[in-house]
């Protein structure tokens, strides 16, 4: 995938858990199925949200972001619909595993977050580590991946990079 | 060396450093219902990955819905079944219990293990000196294939427990309490290592409670030392009972953090976030309409104990449901051999078989609007349990039992003072 991403952003708080992004109970409606899942995406937190969003679209939070269960499914679905990337002011650590896995780019922001808004339009340059909302003009760097997880990203994936290298970086 | 630093380095062979990303091998690997089958389909997609590395380093739980509560579900748990005859890998099937549970229970963890578990929760496994800690679905795909997992060599904090609980006070209180304090995000990346005078008071049970609920504000471990009271009870659970382990005299932590838990009261985590501490006090008289008693945080054999004292003779208040959930067979037997069964029972508890069930909305006991339950689980997020106006309170087995006996939250000092 590109190490590039541009879309609208999506602005949401602190502390927005895997449950937010897609519930327990929903996710044993069709445990069976990623695809069957999707209906229920951030179903009691954005309404509608899987017909709303577009490819490449950005979710934008504050601290903490993907909190709770380990389910893998979040940061799946996520991509599934299209999100381009995640801009948060924190991550709790499996969600930034999981994503960083999947080939969902994770980026830890601090302004960014802060000033953006519903709509506005960001991007990002996963290799140069800067940030942009170009609505409101506003750019900031951020601490770009370890060359390994770069690599793992640019292959989509951790299973990606293994069938294209053969190991586990590191 | 921290604890961590200790475990993660006799791993390696070679003294590591937060901040170091390594590759080693997972002594046991272990996923549920929830999670094992997109683990499975990863290992399906890739064929590489569609082998295990060494069954016996590898477990399988059905309990997150256990017995299925729809088709779905049921078509998941034969998909398990299934990976586990054609691996050779050993599989708890309905009923056997909660995976930290029965990972616990099954001897398989000894001090200074590295354990990964598709679930947040795998840190309860830290009350054994475990590294264990919560993965996802991809992680566990490679480690069950290849044995192996990456991991970021945490910063370790110094979590120091003095003084002595109150007979109404519990280590969920203890845990609640550290949350309220730090935040959902508080320790985030970081391994927190329990230590201080209390150690010798808290029962590994209790241990389990607090590791467990370290992953709510963002550890990547919740560790303890191996000691005497972790000795004990592995030779109850015929694991090789192993040293003693804990951190060097003098190891370096970011942070360190002291309670006292000698004037502790009891603690609730009001709705919508874990983080959300009060003591009891400040939410007394809030009316109840089911209480849950269970879960990997508080399922325990002690919680049913101390539940049933303040249950027996007396009866679940009219209008409310109070569902009992043992965390694992073993635990269930015990409670049926010693009557704990019969006194929830006649309390007019529902008793059943254990599985994760109510804690993640799946099944056996879900919220309608604006309902309110008192849970000794870990998470009370919107609709978490149920219906989106649903709200849940979290609190130890002792607040639980005596929400259900007066249908309103309530001190439990009363009936264990």
């Amino acid at each position: 995938m590109g190490l590039r991403i541009r879309g609208r952003a999506w602005k949401l708080g602190n502390n927005i858990s895997t449950d937010h992004i897609i519930s327990g109970k929903y996710k044993f409606k069709s445990i069976s199925s990623l695809e069957g899942m999707i209906p229920y995406v951030f179903k009691e937190v954005i309404p509608g949200f899987h017909e709303k969003v577009r490819e490449g679209d950005v979710l934008v939070a504050g601290r903490n972001f993907g909190m709770g269960s380990s389910r893998e499914h979040a940061p799946r679905l996520l991509k599934l619909v299209g999100v381009g990337a995640v801009v948060a002011e924190s991550f709790a650590r499996i969600f930034f595993r999981n994503a960083t896995n999947i080939g969902l780019p994770v980026i830890t922001a601090t302004l960014v977050p802060r000033i953006t808004e519903d709509g506005d339009i960001i991007s990002v340059n996963l290799e140069e580590g800067v940030i942009t909302n170009e609505s409101k003009d506003v750019q900031e760097r951020f601490k770009p991946y370890p060359k390994e997880i770069l690599e793992v990203i640019r292959c989509g994936g951790i299973i990606e990079y293994i069938r294209k290298y053969g190991s586990l970086p590191w | 060396m921290t604890l961590t630093e200790k475990i993660l380095s006799a791993k390696v062979g070679r003294r590591v450093s937060p901040g170091d990303f390594i590759v080693i091998d997972a002594d046991l690997a272990y996923a549920h219902d929830g999670t094992a089958p997109l683990a499975i389909k990863v290992m399906k997609e890739n064929e590489r990955l569609y082998r295990v590395h060494d069954p016996s380093k590898v477990l399988l739980v059905i309990d997150h819905a256990s017995p299925p509560p729809n088709v779905e579900v049921a078509k998941v748990h034969e998909q398990l079944r299934s990976f586990a005859r054609e691996f050779g890998v050993r599989l708890f099937d309905v009923g056997e219990g909660i995976c930290h549970q029965v990972v616990a229970e099954s001897g398989l963890v000894r001090p200074g293990a590295v354990v990964v578990g598709a679930d947040s929760h795998t840190v309860t496994l830290g009350a054994l000196s475990a590294f264990a800690t919560g993965v996802g679905s991809t992680d566990i795909a490679i480690a069950f294939a290849l044995g192996k997992i990456w991991l970021r060599i945490p910063e370790s904090i110094k979590v120091l427990l003095d003084g002595k609980l109150k007979p109404w006070v519990t280590s969920k209180d203890v845990i609640l309490n550290i949350i309220g304090n730090v935040r959902a995000d508080g320790l985030t990346y970081l391994a927190a290592e329990f230590q201080g005078t209390a150690l010798k008071h808290l029962s590994v049970e209790s241990r389990m409670t607090i590791s467990n609920m370290c992953v709510e504000v963002g550890a990547k471990a919740g560790l303890f030392p191996a000691d005497e009271v972790l000795a004990s009870w592995l030779r109850i659970y015929g694991a090789d009972n192993g040293d003693e382990l804990s951190a060097d005299p003098g190891a370096e932590y970011k942070d360190e953090l002291n309670f006292n838990l000698s004037k502790l009261e009891p603690q609730v985590a009001a709705p919508p976030n874990v983080d959300n501490v009060r003591e009891v006090s400040e939410v007394e008289g809030t009316e109840v309409d089911q209480v849950f008693i269970g879960s990997c945080t508080n399922g325990r054999y002690e919680d049913f104990l101390l539940a049933a004292k303040i249950l027996k003779g007396r009866r679940v208040k009219e209008g409310v449901r109070c569902v009992a959930i043992p965390a694992s067979r073993k635990v269930f037997l015990e409670l049926l051999r010693d009557g704990v069964l019969e006194v929830l029972a006649e309390a007019g508890c529902f008793i059943a078989h254990s599985t994760c069930g109510p804690c993640i909305g799946a099944h056996l006991g879900l919220l309608g609007p604006g309902e309110v339950a008192v849970s000794t689980s870990n998470r009370n997020f919107v609709g978490r349990m149920g219906h989106r106006d649903s709200k849940v309170y979290l609190a130890s087995p002792a607040t639980a039992a005596a929400a259900a006996v007066e249908g309103r939250i309530v001190n439990p000092k009363k009936y264990l003072s």
